[in-house]
């Protein structure tokens, strides 16, 4: 998908993954990335190392904004509403949010689903892509 | 068990809850005249100003200590200014009892005040994409009531919660409103009234998540000692202020954030971030949640007073909804929630918000809560948290 990301470091883009900081002294996670420190009261560790979390997750919740969201953030014209999930990634032990992809209906959701990280149009700035992080439901397989 | 750490509360006063669209240090001046009305102490006799901050009416918002302090009138006395989101009344509070118990201040007045912008409430402006406030609304959209509805929808499918039980709690905060002078929202409401509104954050309706008001709170602290030597009747007290942070890692999804911590290398801590609030109060003040005669909680959504609700020790996880419908959570119940009317008939101005927990607390240890008085009371508990991980809660005796 071309285009560059909204704000940098949160997400790779090509390998559709968000990126996250693990410590390198207790292997504590954390999203957004930590720089430079570890959030472990018990590690005091400074080194951590920049990785891609887990791709796929399962629905911890979910809800709609229904209304459209005060600035900064960029509304489609017209707005059109959409979900918010909280994703489960249970390697890491995180809660992460991010957007559903267009299209998702509330009838799709529900507690414990499985959902994977996709990469898609947050809004367009002149003619450019500003790209985010959404979820999207996996298909159950038969 | 160690004696509680007693200050005494003189006085109380507010500004009426509203959108009045007016300067919010007019609000604050008028809540804190009340307040030293009420406690019949005269302006210079103070000692301390401990204000709580907004961040959303410039500089003078950000160190409201001296800026209540001057629109009084600068009489040399000590100031503070706290901001801590949702929490900042309760931190001005904790740090008005702590100079008082440390024999610094003998009477201080802690107040916060608020104007609001109408709908959302947005983060400060600017390019700031080092502040995850500004990035949650940039990135995903997620406004305050995202994280409600997240809650929310998060209660229904583990404990099998129904709209019908959401609205409820609306039905009954407005109720309780109604009979409250200081309170915007004055007018009773029906569930279905409450599920025709629009949603807003699924499954929360516009009528289930608090506005944004403007209004001002005030109470006026002093040492016991004080207390009794002007005889104050009857002597109200804050016996315990519990300003915590959570524990790591804390397993909930917390505004503003975009993740949890992570579990994945420390084991979980015994309480979540909202239990242990009350938890550490209910050690300090050396009570338990069976001592209660009532609790004002932070409703920013009416599933959320169920989970405090649980998380005050009031009932077992999982059954909010049942004491709600008990009718225990309703004044002339076992123990009232809200009897102010709560934030569903307030709306929040956000430092102010804790501050007024405590009024309605003290008006209602005094019998003085007319059209809502909860009988006998004598034991108030506050809870709320604010945004970044600041817990609040108080706890009022009389």
């Amino acid at each position: 998908m071309n285009g560059t990301p909204a704000v940098e470091g949160f997400f790779d883009p090509e390998a559709q993954a968000l990126i996250g900081s693990k410590c390198t002294g207790c292997g504590t996670y954390a999203f957004p990335a930590r720089q430079g420190f570890c959030p472990n009261p018990h590690c005091g560790s400074d080194t951590v190392d920049l990785v891609p979390l887990s791709r796929r997750g399962k629905i911890w919740s979910y809800t709609s904004a229904s209304y459209q969201p005060p600035p900064p953030f960029v509304p489609s014209d017209p707005f059109v509403p959409f979900f918010i999930l909280a994703v489960e990634l249970n390697a890491e032990g995180l809660v992460v949010l991010g957007q559903a992809v267009a299209g998702t209906e509330a009838t799709d959701l529900s507690v414990g689903r499985e959902v994977e990280v996709v990469t898609d149009v947050l809004f367009a700035e002149e003619g450019e892509n500003k790209l985010v992080w959404k979820f999207k439901l996996v298909e159950a397989t038969k | 068990m160690t004696e509680p750490k007693r200050v005494a509360v003189l006085g109380v006063g507010m500004h009426p809850w509203g959108k009045w669209g007016r300067n919010f240090v007019e609000y604050g001046v008028a809540a804190a005249r009340a307040a030293l009305e009420d406690a019949g102490v005269a302006w210079p006799q103070v000692d301390l100003v401990a204000g709580a901050d907004t961040i959303r009416n410039g500089y003078p918002g950000f160190i409201a200590g001296a800026t209540f302090a001057q629109a009084l009138g600068f009489t040399g006395s000590r100031v503070s200014s706290s901001y801590a989101a949702c929490a900042s009344g309760a931190q001005a509070i904790a740090n008005a009892r702590a100079q008082i118990l440390a024999g610094l201040s003998e009477v201080a007045l802690v107040v916060g005040a608020d104007t609001t912008p109408k709908g959302f409430f947005a983060p400060v402006g600017g390019n700031r994409t080092d502040d995850p406030d500004w990035l949650r609304f940039h990135l995903l959209g997620a406004t305050n009531p995202t994280y409600f509805g997240l809650y929310a929808r998060r209660r229904m499918e583990r404990f099998g919660s129904t709209a019908e039980d959401f609205a409820s709690v609306k039905v009954k905060n407005a109720r309780h409103g109604a009979a409250n002078p200081n309170a915007r929202y004055r007018k009773e409401v029906t569930i279905e009234e409450v599920l025709a509104s629009p949603m807003v954050a699924d499954p929360l309706h516009l009528q289930e998540i608090c506005a944004t008001s403007d209004g001002g709170a005030a109470i006026i602290l002093s040492s016991v000692e004080f207390a009794k030597a002007h005889g104050i009747k009857p002597l109200v007290t804050i016996d315990a202020v519990s300003t915590v942070t959570p524990v790591y890692p804390n397993t909930t999804i917390e505004m503003p954030n975009f993740a949890t911590d992570s579990s994945a290398a420390v084991p979980l801590p015994k309480l979540g971030f909202r239990p242990s609030i009350t938890a550490a109060i209910y050690e300090e003040a050396g009570i338990g949640p069976e001592d209660l005669s009532m609790a004002e909680v932070y409703d920013l959504s009416t599933a959320l007073e169920l989970d405090w609700y649980e998380d005050l020790g009031l009932c077992g996880e999982g059954e909010a909804e049942q004491l709600l419908r008990s009718g225990a959570t309703t004044v002339g119940g076992r123990i009232p929630v809200n009897p102010s009317g709560g934030l569903a008939s307030f709306g929040e101005a956000i430092p102010a918000q804790a501050i007024a927990q405590v009024v309605e607390s003290v008006l209602q240890l005094r019998g003085e809560a007319h059209g809502r008085q909860i009988d006998g009371a004598t034991v108030a508990i506050t809870a709320n948290q604010g945004l970044f991980g600041h817990g609040s809660s108080v706890l009022i005796r009389r």
